[in-house]
Formats: structure tokens, sequence, C-alpha cells
């Protein structure tokens, strides 16, 4: 029923879209985590100066639609002569930057509000135990502030994380040649569902699991407090002492 | 500032919506029976609800919904084609809506079966020992209940949905982001009506967080906030 | 001549059994000046010209389909339409999935650039520059084949070919010397471009050509179509039609005498 002989003629061409995907990925996931730190600061700030800003940015890009964002970044900036005449023009007439901005903002914008609702829920006594202690405000931003809320954001910004890599489908609408092009390409010539989308479905289904397994591998390590296997005091013996009711 | 084509792109928003609050009744089929299917005895059921669930989250919206449309309609015109029939044709509002609904429904069968377990058992203990039909404890008991917790996963997973009906125009149906790239190719102003659709959506979403917003305070109503640690 | 007309009555003869019957076409409607659509939704070009005349040959109740040209051949598969008339080059790839009708016409590609731009259009003067070009077509091959150098921009529908162009997200474009006059060098974001160049015939010369698809094994309406199409090249109304839009023969070479 499958044609193995598409699959293997179209693996280079797989494997070629997977190395876009997983560059449009970090690209803007480094990118995304760079800018969100300082947003999150600003976003949970108690001067209203700060955050609105901020948080009108996250509201508006978290309330259209990426593909709507990735088509005035490709299609609409180009609408000005400001633009065209700049010298910033070759950048930012290039698919791949304007793919890469909008997954950059897109993704600042949900890390933003990710990072701020930890930082929000920052247990006020950590802080005053820290300063007690003697710690600088450098100090306690970098030791005790900033872990705990990276502690707490873990799980949803794996999740994030997930999402963007599902997000990196949408860079085919603007000609780069990623996984999902690849897979409509086999099927546009093929016109067999296996062997184009099924074979995308594998590589973004990999793609998922490793993501999620690094995600997790990651929280075991910084969560390990909240592990209640993870204590050091001796366990019983299961075979001299008989579980407790 | 639209050269007259506003009344086109805002009768795009009426298939916009419409494909969402569909999508929404179809999404939420697929929730209530995946989530069914999740929390019940047959291991058969939980396996094919994981499965469903699992697959469809590991994977990008846009890839699910080419799938999905290509290969439902190549298994209907085999059906078709083995009874005799002529050919089935399914439009793109129906092939976009059911994509959506199937696979927004894998969101919603978690949220629904978060909400359900968010219920103290007792409750529904208690109504099958005071004599209550299974019927009448879903009914008074656990449905209830059950919208109260849904909401705020149901809002999220409203909102990405809303979000993602901008995807239908890349399998064709004639949608807002289709009207405004149409609008774009006609007049050479591709920013001024992509900026018009994405604040149309800003709109949409806005009240759907007010409106939802609302909803979640009507039926949180004697509610007492549960004791933080 | 004979012969057809002999074959073409025997046809009409046996046309009442066939008069009933309904044919959907796949159209494109982005395609000038073959098809195109109306601010209106109406939809006119040599391409529906052709569907409508052959259709009235075969005696049988057509509807055409809008169909985007990314998805053409998909779309057939799923039983949208029963035929293609968009100017669907035949090729062997093609082929492969399914069947054409003899071909309709066929003109030539060049390459649209910015007026003098380059001096030479060769693998090796156009080696690092961006060539943009319709994806998935014979063209796109070509370009593959002959540029390794370039680098291939492959957009989805062919006046986004010179739309890019224009946009400057490439130096130079690859496309059918008919469209790329009438699409772009006619508008006014055409200005300051032309085609470059030598004329290139990429079909070969026996059944080269844009031809109808239809579906794999549908040998029924393949030879309607094709009789057809034998029909209105031999009694002039093709001759006609083509008037309208060309000053020039874009008859296939396999139909020139």
């Amino acid at each position: 029923m499958i044609d193995w002989t598409i699959v293997r003629d179209m693996l280079p061409a797989f494997w070629n879209g997977l190395l876009m995907t997983l560059l449009l990925l970090v690209s803007s996931a480094i990118a995304g985590l760079a800018l969100a730190v300082p947003l999150a600061v600003a976003r949970s700030a108690r001067s209203r100066w700060a955050r609105w800003p901020v948080f009108g940015f996250t509201y508006v890009i978290r309330g259209t639609p990426l593909l709507v964002q990735l088509f005035i970044i490709y299609y609409g900036l180009p609408q000005f002569g400001v633009i065209r005449n700049s010298a910033l023009w070759p950048v930012l007439r290039d698919p791949w930057f304007c793919a890469w901005l909008a997954f950059t903002l897109n993704t600042t914008a949900y890390t933003t509000e990710i990072f701020a609702g930890a930082i929000r829920t920052t247990p006020s006594g950590e802080i005053e135990a820290a300063r007690a202690m003697g710690l600088s405000r450098a100090q306690v931003f970098r030791d005790v502030f900033w872990p705990g809320a990276w502690r707490r954001a873990l799980p949803q910004y794996g999740n994030e994380i997930v999402q963007l890599m599902h997000a990196t489908a949408l860079a085919s609408t603007v000609t780069i040649v990623e996984i999902l092009r690849v897979g409509r390409d086999v099927y546009t010539n093929y016109l067999k569902i296996p062997e184009s989308f099924g074979m995308a479905a594998v590589f973004y289904l990999v793609l998922t699991l490793v993501l999620t397994g690094l995600f997790r591998a990651l929280e075991r390590h910084y969560l390990r407090h909240l592990d209640p296997r993870a204590s050091i005091t001796p366990r019983p013996d299961p075979v001299k002492e008989p579980a407790h009711a | 500032m639209f050269h007259g084509y506003l009344p086109m792109i805002l009768d795009g928003l009426r298939v916009t919506l419409s494909v969402a609050l569909v999508s929404l009744a179809v999404a939420c089929i697929f929730g209530l029976m995946g989530a069914s299917a999740k929390l019940s005895a047959s291991p058969v059921l939980r396996g094919i609800a994981g499965a469903y669930t699992t697959v469809i989250r590991a994977l990008p919206d846009l890839l699910l919904m080419l799938i999905v449309f290509y290969g439902g309609q190549i298994l209907l015109n085999r059906v078709a084609a083995a009874r005799g029939w002529d050919y089935i044709d399914i439009n793109a509002f129906l092939a976009g809506t059911i994509t959506l609904g199937f696979v927004f429904g894998a969101y919603l069968t978690e949220t629904f079966r978060g909400a359900i377990l968010a219920i103290p058992r007792g409750q529904i203990e208690a109504g099958h020992a005071m004599g209550l039909t299974r019927g009448q404890v879903m009914r008074d008991i656990v449905i209830p209940q059950m919208v109260r917790h849904a909401i705020p996963g149901f809002t999220n997973n409203w909102l990405v949905m809303l979000k993602a009906t901008a995807l239908v125009s890349i399998i064709g149906l004639d949608d807002m982001v289709h009207r405004a790239s149409l609008a774009s190719a006609a007049t050479r102003e591709p920013f001024t009506f992509y900026a018009l659709i994405g604040a149309i959506y800003l709109a949409v979403t806005t009240l759907s967080i007010l409106a939802l917003g609302a909803l979640e305070r009507r039926v949180s109503r004697g509610v007492r906030p549960e004791a933080t640690a | 001549m004979r012969l057809s007309l002999a074959a073409l009555s025997l046809f009409a003869l046996s046309g009442a059994a066939f008069a009933q019957d309904q044919v959907r076409i796949g159209v494109e409607g982005n395609y000038p000046p073959f098809s195109q659509v109306a601010p209106d939704g109406s939809l006119s070009g040599f391409d529906i010209d052709i569907a409508n005349a052959i259709c009235e040959q075969m005696q049988a109740e057509c509807t055409l389909v809008q169909q985007e040209w990314d998805g053409m051949i998909p779309a057939l598969a799923a039983n949208k339409f029963d035929m293609i008339v968009a100017s669907m080059t035949i090729t062997d790839e093609r082929r492969k999935v399914v069947d054409f009708s003899d071909p309709y016409y066929d003109v030539p590609s060049r390459f649209v650039a910015a007026e003098g731009a380059f001096e030479g259009y060769s693998p090796e003067e156009l080696a690092g520059k961006t060539i943009i070009v319709l994806r998935n077509s014979p063209r796109a091959q070509y370009l593959q084949a002959t540029y390794p150098d370039s680098r291939i921009l492959a957009v989805d529908r062919e006046p986004a070919v010179y739309l890019e162009l224009a946009a400057g997200r490439g130096d130079i474009a690859f496309g059918s010397s008919v469209v790329s006059a009438e699409a772009f060098l006619k508008q006014p974001e055409g200005e300051g471009f032309a085609q470059v160049g030598e004329t290139l015939t990429l079909t070969d010369s026996v059944d080269g050509g844009v031809g109808i698809a239809m579906r794999k094994g549908d040998e029924a309406l393949r030879t309607r179509v094709n009789q057809a199409l034998a029909a209105i090249l031999e009694d002039g109304s093709y001759a006609e039609m083509a008037g309208r839009y060309f000053d020039f023969d874009i008859t296939p070479p396999h139909a020139r005498q």
C-alpha cells in the first residue's frame, strides 16, 4: 500500500525540510527567550508605565492569528516606500527573516506572559529571607528570584516551545521549504497521503517526542525539590516493613 | 481607506465566524465523546481516545487539516465508488469545519475530562444514593458543575480555534483571510487589509474574553474560593 | 478532414445518449489572458473559451469550478471536477498521476528581469542569483537541472512569480512568455522590467504543450475530449478564439499542418 520507493526518493527532501524547521525553531526560540525575560520583568513591575505597553504588545500578538501576523510582515511591509528604500530592505524582504520575525514576536508574547505569571507567584517569603540574609538586590534577582520563576514557568514554557515547533509549519505559506511544504509538494506530485503527509507527520511526531522528553528531563532536574521520590530520608525497606495503609 | 472592499471583508468575517461556531459545535461533540471514552471502564475506548488526543496534540494544526481534508475526501470518494453513488461533494466549508472540529475536539477532550474529574465523587454517589437516575445525575449534578470547571480551558480552546480558522483559507475556503488577499491583490495594499483583519480578529477575541469571563462569573455564583495553602 | 467530419457526425448522432451528462471543469482564474476572474466573479480567458467550446462539441452540460493552482491535481483526484482546463503542461511526472488529452496550445518560456540588470542568462552568469518560478512545474524542473548554482524561489501561483520579482525578493523570474507579458509587463508594477534572454521551448516537439488533465483511467472522457479538440482545431473555431487573444500562432506542434 505504501510505495517505499517514493519514501526513499523523498527522504533527502524531508531531511532538508527538517533542518529548516529546526533552524527556524531554534533561532526564534532563543530570540524570543532573550526578549521575554526583560519584558516579563516589565510586565510584572509596579509601575503602570512599564506594565501597560508590554501588556498591549502581548495582548495584540496573542489576540491575532499567527498567519495574519506573518502575512502582515511578509506581504504588508513592502507596501511602504520607506521600507523598500531603506538600507535594511535586503533583510526585510527575505522570506527567512520575515518568518523568523513573525515567530519570534509571537513566542516572545506568549513567553512573556508565562514568565510574568511565574514572577507574580514568587513567594514573598523567599525574597524577604534572601534580603534578610544580606544578599544585594542583584544577587537576590540572580540567585533567588529568577531561578524560582524559571522553575515555576518550566512546564508551561516547554508547552510553548512545542507549540512554536508546530507553528513553524506556517512558514510553508511564504515559500520556505520546511517539513510541511515538502509533504504538500510530495502530495501534489504523487497524490498519496501516507508517503507525503504521513511522512511529515512522522517527522513532527519524532520532533514532539524529543522536545517533550527534553523538557521532562529539564523539569526533573529543576523541579527535583518537588519530587516526592527525591527525598533523602531513608525509605522503609519494602521487605522488612509492610506498606502502611 | 479600504477602496470599497470593506463590505467584502466583513462578509468574510461572517464566513470566519460561522466556521468558528460550527467547528466549536463539532469540537464539543468530539470532546464529550472523547472525554467519556477516556473516563470509561473499557480499556479499548480509553486506548482509542488516548491515541486520538496524543496524536492530534503532537502534530501541527495545518498538517492535520490537510490530512483530514484530502484524506477525508479520498475516503468518501472510495465509499461512494464502492456503493455505486455518483460522488459526494464536500464543499470547503464542510471540510474546514469538520477538520477544525476534529482537531480541537482532542483539546476539548482534555478540558472536559479535567472538568469532570474535578467534580467531587461524593456528590455523584450521593445523587445515586438518593435514587436519581443516571440521566438525572448527569443533567442536574455533573453537567452544571462540569461547565463551571471547564470554562477556563474552554475559553482558551475557543480563542485558539478562533485564530486557527485563519488556516482554512489555505485549504481553499473563501474566509476573511482569503478576502483580504483578494483585496490586497486588487489594490496593491496588502498591509492595509491584513492589518484590518488583524484588528477584526482582535475585536472578536476581546468580545469573547469579556463574554466568557461574564459567563464564568455567573456560573461561579455562590462558589466559595478554595482555601489556599 | 473528411474522415474526421464523418467521425464527428457519427458522434453527433450518438450524441443524444450523452446530451444529458454533466461535466465539471476545473479552471484557475489567475492566469491571464488564459483565465482570469472579473471583480464580479465571472471567469474569462482563452482557457475558459476552450473549455466551453469543448463542452459544446461534447454536447455536455458543463459547470466551471474555480480552483487554486496549488491544489489543482489533488482536487481532480478528489472528484471535485472531471477535467482540468488550466494551461497545465503535459509532463511525464504528471502523466504518472493523471491522463492528458492531446495538447491544445504551446507557448514558450522567457526570463523576466529588470531592464539591463543582466548581460547574459547562462548558468554561470546567474550563479548565486535568486530565480523565481512556479513550484512543481516543468519550468521549475528545468531550472533545477540547468541552474544548480542559482537559488530557486518557488511560489504557488504564476502571478506571484512576477509580483515577488517586483517586490524584490528575487533577481530574475522564469515563466510563460504570454502570461508575463499580460499579467505583469502591461501592468503598472511591471514598469522597468522586460522579457530577456532567449525564448525557450521546454516541451518536446512531438506532444508538447498544455493539455486537459483527467483522472487516470477515464478513457471514455479522454476520447470524447480529444475528438472535441480535434473538431475545434479543424473547423476554425480554435483559430477564431486564439485570434481574440494572440497575434501569433499558439497551435500545438502536432496540430500544425
